[in-house]
């Protein structure tokens, strides 16, 4: 095993290990009721939110493309796992609710991946500025389309209806138009997203130090030196690009499955640099980083409640706060000092990485 | 240090005597509100915490054999959000919840209440998704469906018009929900509906088209299921193009007289379906108004009314219930749905009853502008 290998999987061990341990932690309080509502009610979307901002990290940090349509990949999903999962309620009678969450979150990663794919033939042929727009827009179309879409279920049948409430009259809706989607039966669970957690991270850090990762990463540093060396750019992008999405369509059948109602107004722009702003907080390029964020940042408005109206004033200066203070090299080798066992093992990971992670 | 551990000691144990006193006589009913008192819709949740606030004060002052303990949490009016007020507030301790304000985070808290077993009484969430398929929630205002139905109806009866235009905000459940019922139930009376055109919440403040589509169509009556801000502009657009249909609106409407720079000389005519004016002579009504405006300095709206309803309605049916202050939510939730199916309340809004369903039973109210003020109908 290489030095560079051994880093990595130790890296790799530590995020795993952290992520069992926080779980098993939870477990252990919800099993003792010392949880609180507030706090086991955050779970499920905390869970959805990781996965949101670990798949934006793999396009955004490893394959370098700014990327501003992340939740409209996660309202496909969402979208497609309540109609799943009305569906197979209404055909099959499918009373096991985590099969039906198992094939809701694996038919809206299917769906996602398929429409992450479709954009990205156009979209991964323009570079910066441009794909961060179009990506935007991309977005913005989906929002509006499920404005528009009517779904429902009878007899085992799904009817489609577009722009217009065209159904027979004995099915039931499982899309209503701008109303979202309706009557969704919670089937989520924390050990569900849990395993969807571990799945990403496994997915992720997989491919980022496989051959294609250090591929994706090489035409993020350097494109014209990647092409060069015959790597073919826009497939590697896109293996980065359909990978987020398909995640992303993953975390949004989790997220939709875990309330009883979705709405197209969740999943604006707004939602897209949400996650943005986990990953750019987090440390772009750094998974583990991702993870913390997603978390904290998930977490903290409802910590802040104190505050009450203020609190989202509150959210942004702890929001600045802390980017000073990840930033201000004083802190930062405070920091590295206290967790010098740790910082060895990373050193030549963070040189490799250009000084990226914030 | 130890003298002033004694006297913190000496301070919590009359407290405790004190508190043990009070309980004998009298219940305190922890009364959650939620609703978004920040964000977008944030003029709604402001209205019914007003409302209810106000209605606290006066329960508490009155000094009877209830008193109010209000936890007020924000939804942001959004989804996800509105779970974690829900699980905060019963973290600390509410006993039931007037809420949500507003239709879809009302939705999805009720849902997660039916499991958990917490009443809801919504002082304004309108759409039907709110209290279908669960016994657990009531509703003070009207439904979606029955507004627009009883707009049909209304105009049909008094025969406003023979040529009807409706425009609507496709984006919003409120404004679809109320524009469906309409549309179902002009079928059924055979109004005829001559243009139908839509604007979306992102995109309201050019109605060139729409308007111009009701004028060609020759519609001499203009359904408007929306809020007062995008209807304010359609009156300026259509004052611009000389169009002079009726303008027939929904509760949303209330509040057009308020808009800043808007020339309410425009409204005048229009009429709208609510079930309260702020410039009503009823003597309730008029003494909520000027003790809302000492508090807030502002005119209420229909919200703040349905909460203020709400908190009387809340207290009305925690004493057919027999609610007690130690009572945990769950435990609360079963008398209160009972209880609510026997009462009926006399309040700012109306006569009210409630069935099973959920929905509450009231006359629903035509409005007109004339002169820069409401005056009700018949």
């Amino acid at each position: 095993m290489t030095k560079a290998k051994k880093k990595h999987l130790i890296y790799n061990l530590v995020i795993f290990a952290l992520v069992i341990g926080a779980y098993v932690l939870l477990q252990n309080m919800i099993a003792a009721k010392t949880i609180t509502r507030s706090l086991k009610g955050q779970l499920i979307p905390i869970c959805a939110w990781i996965i949101m901002a670990v798949s934006l990290n793999l396009v955004i940090g490893f394959s370098g493309e700014l990327s501003l349509g992340h939740a409209g990949f996660m309202s496909v999903g969402a979208y497609t796992g309540a109609v799943i999962s009305g569906w197979l309620l209404n055909a099959f009678a499918m009373e096991n609710t985590g099969l039906r969450l198992a094939i809701a979150i694996l038919a809206a990663g299917l769906i996602a991946g398929i429409i992450g794919l479709l954009i990205g033939i156009p979209v991964l042929r323009l570079r910066g500025d441009y794909l961060a727009i179009v990506t935007l827009a991309f977005g913005e179309i989906i929002r509006n389309l499920v404005n528009v879409l009517y779904i429902g279920t009878a007899n085992g049948k799904l009817y489609f209806s577009f722009l217009s409430k065209d159904l027979p009259a004995d099915v039931t809706i499982l899309v209503d138009g701008a109303k979202g989607a309706v009557k969704i039966k919670p089937i989520s669970t924390f050990t569900a997203g849990f395993i969807l957690v571990m799945i990403t991270l496994i997915v992720v850090l997989n491919l980022v130090n496989s051959r294609t990762g250090r591929a994706i990463q090489a035409t993020r540093d350097n494109r014209i030196a990647a092409e060069s060396m015959g790597i073919s750019v826009t497939r590697h992008k896109m293996i980065a690009f359909v990978t987020g999405a398909v995640l992303a369509g993953m975390a949004g059948a989790l997220y939709g499955l875990n309330a009883s109602t979705v709405i197209p107004t969740q999943f604006t722009f707004n939602q897209s640099i949400n996650v943005l702003v986990f990953v750019v907080l987090g440390g772009l390029g750094n998974v583990l980083g991702s993870i913390i964020s997603a978390t904290f940042l998930t977490i903290l408005p409802e910590l802040l409640r104190e505050f009450a109206d203020y609190r989202m004033l509150v959210y942004a200066v702890v929001l600045i706060l802390v980017m000073i203070f990840t930033n201000n090299p004083v802190i930062r080798s405070v920091f590295m000092r206290m967790f010098s066992p740790v910082r060895r093992l990373f050193r030549g990971r963070e040189s490799q990485q250009g000084g990226e992670a914030a | 240090m130890k003298k002033l551990l004694a006297l913190v000691l000496a301070m919590v144990m009359t407290l405790t005597v004190c508190a043990a006193v009070a309980e004998e006589e009298t219940v305190t009913l922890k009364i959650a509100h939620i609703g978004p008192t920040t964000g977008p819709a944030a003029l709604y949740g402001l209205a019914t915490l007003h409302g209810a606030e106000l209605a606290a004060k006066e329960i508490n002052e009155a000094g009877g054999k209830y008193r109010i303990e209000l936890i007020a949490e924000d939804d942001e009016h959004n989804p996800e959000k509105v779970i974690n007020a829900y699980n905060k507030v019963l973290d600390d301790g509410a006993q039931m919840i007037l809420g949500t304000t507003t239709s879809k985070p009302c939705e999805a808290a009720s849902a997660q209440g039916y499991v958990d077993r917490v009443f809801f009484l919504t002082p304004s969430a309108s759409s039907t998704a709110v209290i279908e398929d669960k016994d657990n929630a009531f509703q003070v205002c009207f439904t979606d469906p029955n507004q627009g139905a009883a707009s049909a109806e209304y105009i049909a009866s008094h025969k406003l018009g023979t040529k009807i235009a409706i425009i609507y905000n496709d984006s919003d459940v409120y404004s679809t929900g109320i524009r469906d019922s309409f549309v179902a139930k002009a079928a059924e009376l055979s109004l005829e509906i001559v243009s139908e055109t839509s604007f979306s919440t992102d995109d309201n403040a050019d109605f060139t088209v729409q308007v111009a589509d009701a004028q060609n169509a020759g519609a001499d009556l203009v359904f408007l299921p929306m809020y007062y801000t995008p209807a304010s502009n359609i009156l300026n657009t259509a004052a611009a193009k000389n169009y002079k249909p009726v303008f027939f609106g929904v509760d949303g409407m209330d509040g057009i007289l308020g808009v800043e720079g808007f020339d309410t000389s425009l409204a005048e005519g229009v009429m709208l379906l609510t079930p309260f004016v702020a410039t009503s002579e009823d003597e309730k009504v008029v003494s909520f108004v000027t003790k809302y405006r000492e508090a807030y300095n502002e005119d209420p709206i229909q919200f703040a009314a349905d909460a203020y309803d709400g908190i009387y309605i809340l207290v009305e049916a925690a004493e057919k219930a027999g609610i007690t202050s130690e009572m945990k939510f769950d435990e609360v939730c079963d008398p209160m749905i009972a209880a609510m199916q026997e009462i009926s309340y006399e309040g700012l809004t109306g006569a009210m009853t409630w069935d099973e369903s959920g929905a509450v039973t009231k006359t629903p109210m035509a409005a007109t502008i004339i002169n820069g003020i409401y005056v009700f109908e018949d």
